[in-house]
């Protein structure tokens, strides 16, 4: 076990005095808890290696950004409807599997704070105050009839994906 | 040289990405040559404080463990 801890570390520290990438890009497309948690991770985990980190959010993926007391988005029924079935706001994503109607994400998150695991909502804070670009993505907020004013403060303007796709031009690019 | 310690971070019972990101925030309100002394639990800690310091140029000094606390000293670069 030692030895293998003692390759992991060496392999590790081997890698980290290569580092070709500077910057991150993360397309975070998923609304569910389990994505939106990993993609907040390493959003803030990058900044705090001083990579330049932008995260694109786009399609179910803008949703978490909505407020948590705004209730219902869109300006059709087609648009209030998607709000009406899966309530927007960060306090209300899903997990992707074992939802149970939402005991799936209240556990998850009774375990994480037993385990100090920094909360999505905790983490979103710290990207912004690290520096992590957010941005929403214009195409999906005109398609959901999402406003600016119904998304949480601190994002940048809303983008597309031209800008997206310069962004991560030599960046690590991942999609969740 | 014998520099001093100018800000302790405890960090211990902390889950990734807290000790890392936490040490980041800790790190700006230093001067260059500044001492950060950062405590932590999680094993985890240990190769992503190396890859840290390998990625922003702050030099890990010293690393050591003590009943299942891990000590970093990190030279703010």
């Amino acid at each position: 076990m030692a030895a293998t801890a003692e390759a992991v570390r060496e392999a590790t520290e081997r890698e980290a005095r290569h580092v070709p990438h500077r910057r991150l890009v993360i397309m975070a497309w998923s609304g569910d808890l389990d994505r939106v948690w990993p993609t907040l991770i390493l959003g803030t985990t990058g900044a705090a290696m001083g990579m330049e980190t932008t995260i694109f959010f786009t399609f179910w993926g803008l949703f978490p950004l909505v407020k948590d007391d705004v209730r219902i988005t869109g300006d059709n029924w087609m648009q209030k409807l998607l709000s009406t079935m899966d309530r927007p706001g960060l306090e209300h994503v899903k997990l992707g599997k074992m939802n149970f109607a939402g005991a799936g994400p209240a556990m998850m998150r009774k375990l994480a704070k037993e385990h100090h695991v920094a909360s999505p909502e905790e983490l979103i804070e710290l990207a912004k105050d690290l520096g992590v670009k957010l941005v929403p993505c214009q195409m999906t907020m005109d398609l959901m009839g999402l406003h600016r004013e119904d998304l949480i403060d601190g994002l940048e303007e809303p983008a597309g994906a031209t800008t997206a796709l310069l962004e991560a031009q030599d960046a690590i690019t991942l999609f969740i | 040289m014998s520099a001093t310690i100018v800000t302790t971070l405890d960090m211990k019972g902390f889950a990734c990405p807290l000790p890392i990101a936490k040490t980041a925030q800790a790190i700006r309100e230093l001067a260059v040559d500044d001492l950060l002394e950062v405590l932590a639990t999680d094993p985890g800690s240990v190769p992503d404080f190396t890859a840290w310091s390998a990625s922003t140029g702050h030099e890990l000094v010293e690393r050591s463990e003590e009943d299942g606390v891990f000590r970093f000293l990190i030279r703010k670069g």
